[in-house]
């Protein structure tokens, strides 16, 4: 029960997107659709999960004046990795990603959870709340890039549903700031959390 | 001629944090007044342009070395070090800077806007930038990606100081209790955002 609660933490109690509002920038810029925003918020998921781990497990033999730098290139060596992996493997995902994938380095989430929770849990705990946390990020991305891509332009997962054009605005920036403030909205109401 | 259409596109056309996301944080965490806004905008401008300029050189080295694939690893690091040694500096130097600049100055470090303004000067292609002759014809000279990055952190202080100032307005109006905080304030960038798309196609 406690390790599924680590898990569930990440998705509702303590969303990275909804509820903390981190990570704003790769929510905002690439959930144009809802592949894209899945994603990015799987590669996010990737790193979190890895540096959560690692972080974890060499917290106590790093020293405290250096922790940040030291994390930073923890984080900053799995994102290189993911960089390399998407270009070998999914050009086509890395193409329109473009620059989001090295700004995972500069993601609040990541080293957000690895000073707030992976330099003082165990490694196991530091994984599951990557897990959590990294699939609480993948689903809210999901789910604005649903919203953006069925407004904006009338399909679903690449799937055409609307005949026409769609509201181009929400493929554009205004509409990524209002999907994105009105979902909040929602996910407030349904959980009960105040402002 | 060249650096005025860098500028315009810069701060109207392809605004880095309306059109273009990045920096996105803390154009929502400290806009809520606008002389910290103006403090936060100082710091960017001023890290952005020297981080880019360094970063434009480390570039050449890694390219020389047969080594991009360290880009990310050592421009964050180069940044990170960069915030540090710019704070050590103000507080000899100017202490009445660094005493307004305060706990901005560490914050840059994980603004997205510096790594992003490093990585774009380095790789994007510029249709309005052709130096003939050079090895890279579409790529940014260092003069070009200096005079970039700072016309990029000026469009992010027009758009952080703008949004300061409706935001100090919204304190009074009254909003309803679900979008009290972020989701009104997304609202409102989302409309400003629709403002700044009214430029587009001016370059």
């Amino acid at each position: 029960m406690g390790k599924l609660k680590l898990i569930s933490d990440g998705i509702i109690k303590n969303n990275p997107t909804f509820v903390l509002v981190l990570g704003m920038c790769p929510t905002l810029g690439t959930t144009t659709s809802a592949i894209n925003g899945m994603g990015m918020g799987l590669a996010t998921t990737f790193v979190l999960i890895l540096s959560n781990i690692v972080i974890s497990s060499v917290a106590k033999i790093i020293p405290d004046k250096v922790r940040i730098p030291s994390y930073i290139v923890i984080i900053a060596s799995f994102v290189t990795i993911l960089q390399l992996l998407l270009q070998a493997y999914l050009p086509s995902l890395y193409e329109t990603l473009g620059l989001f994938i090295p700004l995972i380095v500069v993601n609040c989430i990541v080293l957000g959870r690895a000073e707030a929770f992976a330099n003082k849990h165990s490694v196991c705990d530091s994984a599951l709340d990557g897990i959590g946390t990294g699939l609480g990020f993948t689903i809210a991305l999901t789910v604005l890039g649903c919203v953006r891509e069925l407004l904006g332009s009338g399909s679903f997962f690449g799937l055409k549903l609307i005949e026409g054009d769609g509201m181009l605005a929400f493929i554009l920036a205004p509409g990524a700031f209002i999907a994105l403030a009105y979902l909040m909205v929602i996910f407030r109401k349904v959980t009960g959390k105040k402002a | 001629m060249e650096y005025v259409i860098m500028f315009i596109s810069a701060i109207f056309v392809n605004n880095i944090v309306l059109s273009q996301f990045l920096g996105v944080c803390p154009f929502l965490g400290v806009s809520k007044r606008v002389d910290t806004a103006l403090g936060m905008s100082a710091a960017v401008t001023f890290v952005v342009a020297l981080a880019t300029l360094v970063t434009y050189l480390l570039q050449g080295l890694l390219v020389k070395l047969h080594i991009e694939f360290m880009q990310t690893v050592s421009f964050i690091l180069v940044i990170a070090g960069l915030v540090q040694m710019v704070e050590i500096i103000l507080k000899k130097i100017s202490p009445s800077l660094y005493q307004a600049l305060g706990i901005f100055l560490p914050l840059i470090t994980t603004n997205c806007i510096v790594l992003g303004v490093a990585i774009q000067v380095v790789t994007n292609e510029y249709s309005f930038i052709n130096n003939v002759g050079a090895a890279n014809p579409n790529m940014m000279n260092l003069p070009q990606a200096v005079v970039f990055a700072v016309a990029t952190a000026i469009g992010y202080s027009v758009a952080l100081i703008l949004f300061a100032g409706i935001r100090e307005q919204l304190e009074l109006s009254n909003v309803p209790k679900v979008f009290k905080g972020v989701p009104i304030a997304l609202i409102t960038a989302g409309i400003l955002a629709l403002a700044f798309m009214g430029f587009s196609g001016l370059v």
